[in-house]
């Protein structure tokens, strides 16, 4: 494939996916973080369902460390990410550290949809970064929108993050047995609502959800 | 005070995973164990972040509009319909069913 059609993938990822900053914008402030804070969380964690899963917990009125832990408990799949992305791009010294902060779920699916390392490449950069400068600006526009239109729940901004989830959990769900893990982690999760505090059902669901997907797993003993 | 520390554990804990991706040895990868939970984590951690969402407010489990928006967002996925249409889409739902006068 040509480099002018990856960049055009890449930006057709880039900008759909930016532009959903402004639900994360728009509901950081409404959950009792002020703007900078918000913006900050864009810039520096830019991990979308980490800066969710913070905001979430923060909005609940759990402690926000109960937040911190989630959020980092989330964020682990980058590091696989980076482990299959490392042979593909192959990085070296200090190149790392400014491609470490845009590895996300979207730039790690177009690098890894590439056939060699020069495309992966530009796929890569072209959707990591054009993600990074677009969920800022988007952010930053939530946030000031955010304070003008008041609660976000005659908007269903609130449903929003719901829906985002289950966007981004439904392309694995192709298997019997990652519908019943999420299953019991969604079961799981709910079961401790009413039990633990804000925070404590996601982490403690999803270690449940996986620990049984570990011990039914097809052919193996856990 | 406290809230400005989460974030700043935050900024730090998800920077060192990403970097952590590209740093770790390739064994370590190929260990079995590893891909396993690799391929778990995600699964069980948003179908956990979809229900507390969907379903959680404070310490109580309710079905609201949220709900009614999730089945919404399944509907429209299982139509691969895209990212952003879904979530707006959702949005839409939940915010005409807060407007129904009952």
């Amino acid at each position: 494939m040509s480099d002018r059609r990856i960049i055009a993938d890449s930006l057709g990822v880039a900008v759909p996916t930016g532009a959903y900053g402004v639900s994360f914008g728009a509901i950081g402030v409404t959950s009792g973080l002020d703007v900078l804070q918000t913006c900050l969380l864009s810039l520096l964690v830019f991990t979308g369902a980490s800066q969710f899963a913070f905001i979430g917990v923060v909005a609940s009125g759990g402690n926000p460390f109960a937040g911190t832990a989630t959020a980092i408990l989330l964020g682990t799949r980058n590091t696989f990410y980076g482990i299959s992305l490392a042979p593909l791009l192959r990085l070296r010294g200090a190149a790392r550290l400014p491609a470490a902060h845009v590895v996300i779920d979207e730039s790690t699916a177009m690098a890894l949809g590439q056939d060699d390392t020069r495309s992966a490449r530009v796929a890569f950069w072209w959707t990591g970064v054009g993600i990074l400068v677009l969920w800022n600006l988007f952010t930053l526009l939530g946030a000031l929108a955010g304070k003008a239109i008041g609660d976000p729940r005659t908007y269903g901004l609130d449903a929003a993050v719901g829906a985002a989830f289950l966007a981004l959990l439904w392309p694995r769900l192709t298997t019997w047995h990652a519908r019943m893990v999420a299953l019991v982690g969604a079961a799981a999760a709910t079961g401790l609502v009413p039990l633990t505090p804000a925070g404590v059902p996601i982490i403690a669901g999803g270690a449940v959800a996986v620990l049984v997907g570990l011990l039914t797993q097809k052919g193996r003993t856990a | 005070m406290t809230l400005w520390l989460a974030i700043g554990v935050l900024v730090v804990g998800t920077y060192v995973l990403k970097l952590a991706g590209l740093a770790v040895p390739q064994r370590v990868l190929d260990h079995p164990f590893t891909r396993r939970v690799s391929d778990l984590i995600p699964v069980a951690l948003l179908g956990a972040l979809v229900a507390v969402q969907v379903l959680g407010a404070g310490s109580a489990v309710v079905l609201d509009a949220r709900a009614v928006a999730l089945v919404a967002a399944a509907i429209m996925l299982s139509l691969r319909m895209s990212f952003l249409p879904v979530v707006v889409g959702a949005a839409l739902v939940a915010a005409l069913v807060r407007a129904l006068p009952f």
